[in-house]
């Protein structure tokens, strides 16, 4: 019997995710209906995601009539496109447009740079403490004075970077000893006003119950 | 008198200024002899027929001008367009598709779903397919072996996604293709100076004739680097790896 496929959108996801959070904030932002799929990611991984993503395996994997589409900014720029309707992200300009892609991708340094924080220690966390707080410069010197990464209004690269903001605070920050409000304080503040919107608001997790995951991943892999 | 004078001042301000658009407005690509990603950028402005200026780089020794446009990553490439610049490969690819959009051939599909796929396999050749190969060419011994068996089975990947089309993107070369198309040369140049065939008829076909497709299309052909100095420079590399773990 041939399985019916299913029509709109499905979200394979995993509650805590930083990438998966681009993609909840982004369907939000768009006023986008999905159904949103928890995914065990911890144990064994459901038959629909290892169908959805049999290379990678992850997510966040969004189903779109029954087609998967994987990693999150290829789903943010799917989103973009395939629903041209809806509100938004990207700035319509492409060189605009080149430089939100690029500082979008650059975002994922915070997490990468970040997880070797908690992972590492001695000379290879040193590395990795010195590396955030360039990443975290850049950041701040690319938005300035600004609002948002744009100009006047939330869109891309904001949401690509913020789910990484309950990580810095106060996990990061601890692990590699600085602090966000001390290095990147136009960033800091930057956190503050997307947190003011909604689709922000009600997606990312507080910063303690982050804390209280990595200590969960510290023991599950037997690091100190 | 005094009118002509003006008129020659303001023609020639007129040109000043003129100059300066004109020289603005030209492309400018900052490179590196041996890089495939300065490559893909330079085969994509061939697709969309786009004049530029190219500027070789020194690696081990900057220009100012290269740590100004990009001060985040400090690399090759880097397109200027209008005077402003535009950073990592990937990026250029895309804004090139888009700010030349009716000039030549389209360099990623039309369809949404179908540029979400092109999109994973670029990611894919970047963060999966490219370590193991980096790691089979800078290792030996038991270490070459496991990268080697890795590199294998992400190929074979790529060869079910190939699946005998003439190109990734089909009768034409597209994105995934411009993407990938540097190992086409590299790969064979690894193979001959470790002395070991990662791309095997028996195994990888499609893309064994996919690497001579993209080597022998009228783009590539025009314009690829050196080989024998590509070659001597990654014999170079591989035995400085070789050295520093010894």
């Amino acid at each position: 019997m041939a399985e019916e496929i299913k029509k709109g959108l499905v979200l394979l996801d995993f509650w805590v995710s930083p990438f998966g959070q681009r993609c909840r904030i982004a369907l939000a932002e768009k006023g986008l209906p999905y159904e949103y799929s928890e995914q065990e990611l911890l144990g064994t991984k459901s038959e629909l995601l290892l169908r959805s993503n049999p290379i990678h395996k992850k997510i966040p994997v969004l189903i779109h009539d029954g087609r998967p589409v994987n990693e999150s900014l290829v789903i943010l720029n799917y989103l973009e496109e395939a629903f041209p309707d809806a509100p938004p992200l990207l700035p319509a300009d492409p060189y605009a447009r080149a430089q939100a892609r690029f500082w979008a991708a650059y975002s994922d340094k915070v997490y990468e740079v970040g997880s070797r924080l908690w992972k590492t220690k001695g000379e290879a966390q040193s590395q990795a403490r010195a590396e955030m707080l360039q990443v975290l410069g850049n950041l701040d010197g690319e938005l300035g004075e600004k609002p948002f990464f744009a100009g006047e209004k939330f869109g891309f690269v904001d949401l690509a970077l913020v789910p990484f903001m309950p990580w810095l605070t106060p996990s990061f920050e601890r692990y590699g000893g600085f602090s966000v409000a001390e290095v990147a304080p136009r960033l800091a503040a930057w956190a503050d006003r997307c947190m003011e919107r909604e689709s922000v608001a009600k997606t990312l997790y507080p910063g303690e119950k982050v804390d209280e995951f990595i200590t969960l991943l510290k023991k599950k892999y037997g690091i100190e | 008198m005094m009118k002509r004078n003006l008129t020659t001042h303001h023609s020639a301000t007129l040109s000043a200024m003129e100059r300066q658009e004109e020289d603005e407005d030209r492309v400018k690509l900052f490179g590196f002899w041996s890089s495939p990603y300065v490559y893909k950028v330079e085969w994509a402005l061939r697709i969309k027929g786009i004049q530029y200026d190219y500027i070789e780089e020194n690696l081990e020794n900057k220009s100012d001008q290269l740590l100004e446009y990009n001060p985040v990553h400090k690399k090759v490439p880097v397109l200027i367009y209008q005077g402003k610049p535009i950073a990592e490969s990937e990026v250029i690819l895309e804004f090139i598709d888009e700010a030349w959009k009716h000039h030549g051939d389209r360099i990623l599909p039309e369809d949404p779903y179908d540029r979400a796929m092109a999109r994973f396999w670029v990611r894919f050749g970047k963060d999966t397919l490219s370590p193991p190969i980096w790691k089979w060419f800078t290792t030996q011994g038991q270490e070459q072996e496991a990268a080697y068996a890795a590199a294998v089975e992400q190929l074979q990947i790529l060869e079910k996604e190939l699946d005998g089309k003439r190109f990734f993107a089909g009768e034409k070369m597209g994105l995934v293709d411009l993407s990938l198309g540097p190992f086409s040369y590299i790969i064979p140049i690894y193979e001959e100076i470790t002395g070991v065939k990662l791309i095997k008829e028996e195994k990888l076909p499609s893309l064994l004739a996919w690497m001579d497709n993209f080597l022998n299309s009228s783009i590539v052909r025009e314009h690829l680097p050196p080989m024998d100095k590509l070659k001597l420079r990654c014999q170079a590399i591989r035995e400085a790896f070789l050295k520093n773990t010894n």
